[in-house]
């Protein structure tokens, strides 16, 4: 497989008067043609900031993206583009879904003219063509009627019709990549489920890379061919989705893990949750920044950042718990299954 | 956990419409009828727009019923004289769904929480309503610190607490919880949840827990109610709903939850409702639900089916099971 984006230390810091918070400390990361890739953390710990810098969205300033931080789309620096080049870049080759379909369609453009934007702009179609364009964009994301829903205003469509308008909106173009940023989050599961399914047709169909952002690791089983664990803007676990689900070995994807809700728990026992919050991201991190969490924390988490450990070829972790002399601690009985 | 004999609420024949104009009414809640014990959790799931919000304000007399009534310990909520008003309004607390909106941004969290103890006049000086609040802090797990702060201060999960020791502070009986998990990380749902299953225990609290989350709300129920277009369609104890879920939108609602499990969830079969939601203006005779159903029969479309009992209390509305 080849790579279509090749991330590599990407840091990115926002200023802000209290300081310089640092949201995304070092990443690195590819992206396969065709895959679908789940960066999986909770709220604050850098994931949309990761998903818009590909695309360079965090507005500058107060964001920054740090010296060193390079990311390749098909072997072209997207940190290094011109304003018309970026311009060019989104939309036609990548594009964006985002987290909340009531607040990201323009509540007085009527959702046709919503679609042809792009279409007249990147492909440089006329406003018939790309009418046309839009009310098979519509139909493919499986709204009825399409013909004349593209003369309806947001306004008019549920919550997980927008969702499809915006999907439609985000594959006009055919794009290469798509990021989801917590797409369904939103929405109710059932309409959830429609929606990641039709994702899932469309990525087959189209052979678009998907870039799933979620906090729900319910989410991206059936999904994702990779996940990606973040933390406080890093990255602490990567690997392919039976790596994390049935072979995880950071503490932290244990606890990601056994914070779903089992619908074969007994009732009302205790629910697992994961105790305190994410570090400040103003302070300097030392050490791991899931030790104060974490229930296996030793002396040295506290004191040096841990460092990757590769466990075979797709997965990796950093944790001090896969250096040699740390003792063995016993996985949570969730992963245990495949062992 | 208080014994489950004693009925607390009894909901009888519920409507709620709303006029949207000369011709068109939106019939959010239609003949609902229901009743949750002392010291149960009854569950409220379903979609968006199904109406179990407004059911539920309906209960605690936000909202005015269209028809039908609300008895609360046998008295009709909606036909309160003022002084039991204020008295079921000290009982009956309510939990908001956005804990971002549901925070008045320009006042303190203490006084946020005093605002209803000032109201029924639960202190008699100003250092017992501080250690009052300061009490209720610590309950839901924040810091009296926070007593001093203002709502943009506090995550998503903070707020949510601040939301339920605002419901506490006036010593309820009864709380709805509307949604009070569906605007959080699934590490901070299971917190709130903990906690609300942990008050209830030590406090004796009765709930009516609304979501659309089937998987919490089977964790934290005694009994689920399954709503859709403002009608119950199913409804049993949550153990019982779980293994054997009878209508055919029930069993849809529960293969849309996300098992987090690769081969669970490539080997399972998913039935995927088409369509949204239909409008529950002006709706059409017959089931609610025969538009998206596939086992709709002709009968379906002609008369609504009723709630009857299989047995055990599992009580189902659809002509698959009513012989």
């Amino acid at each position: 497989m080849d790579k279509i984006l090749d991330v590599k230390n990407l840091g990115v810091s926002f200023h802000t008067y209290a300081g310089e918070v640092k949201a995304v400390r070092g990443i690195n990361f590819y992206l396969n043609r065709g895959e679908a890739l789940a960066l999986v953390g909770e709220s604050g710990c850098g994931k949309t900031v990761t998903a818009k810098s590909l695309m360079c969205l965090n507005p500058m300033p107060p964001a920054e993206i740090k010296d060193g931080s390079s990311i390749e789309y098909n072997g072209q620096e997207v940190l290094e583009m011109s304003k018309d080049e970026l311009r060019a870049f989104r939309g036609a080759e990548i594009s964006m879904v985002f987290q909340d379909p009531m607040t990201s369609l323009n509540p007085t453009m009527k959702i046709g003219d919503q679609i042809a934007e792009s279409l007249t702009t990147h492909m440089k179609l006329n406003k018939k063509e790309a009418l046309d364009k839009a009310v098979q964009m519509l139909e493919r994301v499986g709204i009825p009627e399409a013909e004349e829903r593209i003369n309806s205003y947001p306004h008019e469509f549920s919550g997980g019709m927008r969702q499809r308008v915006m999907i439609a909106i985000a594959l006009a173009c055919n794009p290469r990549i798509l990021i989801a940023d917590e797409p369904t989050t939103a929405l109710d599961v059932t309409i959830q489920a429609q929606v990641l399914e039709l994702l899932k047709e469309l990525q087959n169909e189209m052979g678009t890379s998907i870039i799933l952002v979620t906090h729900d690791l319910g989410v991206v089983a059936n999904f994702a061919d990779r996940i990606h664990v973040m933390y406080a803007g890093k990255i602490v676990e990567k690997g392919t989705t039976r790596d994390i689900f049935y072979r995880g070995e950071h503490p932290y994807t244990w606890a990601l893990l056994s914070s779903v809700p089992d619908l074969y728990a007994e009732n009302r026992k205790k629910l697992y949750s994961l105790e305190g919050t994410p570090p400040d991201l103003l302070l300097p991190l030392e050490g791991c920044p899931f030790a104060s969490r974490c229930k296996y924390c030793m002396q040295i988490c506290r004191e040096k950042m841990p460092p990757k450990t590769d466990i075979n070829e797709s997965h990796s972790v950093s944790c001090w718990l896969k250096h040699p002399s740390a003792p063995k601690v016993e996985k949570p009985h969730i992963l245990r299954r495949d062992v | 956990m208080a014994k489950l004999h004693e009925e607390l609420i009894q909901v009888n024949n519920l409507k709620k419409y709303f006029r949207i104009s000369r011709k068109s009414v939106l019939k959010a809640v239609d003949d609902v009828s229901f009743s949750i014990k002392k010291g149960e959790t009854l569950g409220l799931v379903g979609e968006s727009g199904c109406g179990k919000s407004t059911c539920g304000r309906t209960v605690v007399g936000l909202y005015d019923a269209t028809g039908g009534s609300v008895l609360y310990e046998g008295k009709d909520v909606h036909r309160l004289k003022k002084d039991e008003k204020l008295q079921f309004k000290k009982n009956a607390q309510y939990i908001f769904q956005d804990p971002y909106a549901s925070l008045d941004p320009r006042m303190t969290i203490g006084d946020i929480i005093g605002e209803g103890m000032d109201v029924h006049q639960m202190h008699s000086n100003e250092k017992e309503r501080t250690a009052r609040i300061h009490e209720l802090l610590e309950l839901v797990g924040l810091n009296p610190e926070h007593a001093v702060r203002y709502p943009h201060e506090l995550s998503g999960g903070q707020r949510q607490r601040v939301g339920i020791a605002r419901a506490l502070a006036v010593e309820p009986e009864f709380i709805v919880c509307d949604e009070p998990i569906s605007a959080l990380d699934v590490s901070i749902q299971a917190q709130i949840v903990n906690l609300l299953i942990e008050l209830q225990e030590n406090l004796d609290l009765t709930y009516l827990f609304i979501s659309h989350d089937l998987s919490m709300v089977k964790h934290i129920s005694n009994r689920v109610a399954v709503m859709y277009l403002g009608v119950i369609v199913e409804l049993a104890s949550s153990e019982e709903l779980y293994k054997n879920a009878l209508h055919p939108y029930t069993k849809a609602l529960m293969s849309a939850i996300p098992v987090p499990d690769p081969d669970v969830e490539s080997s399972r079969e998913r039935i995927i409702l088409p369509g949204d939601v239909p409008s529950p203006i002006n709706p059409p005779p017959g089931c609610k639900f025969q538009g998206r159903c596939k086992y709709a029969m002709p009968i379906c479309k002609e008369k609504t089916p009723e709630l009857v009992d299989q047995g055990d209390g599992h009580f189902v509305a659809c002509y698959l099971h009513n012989k």
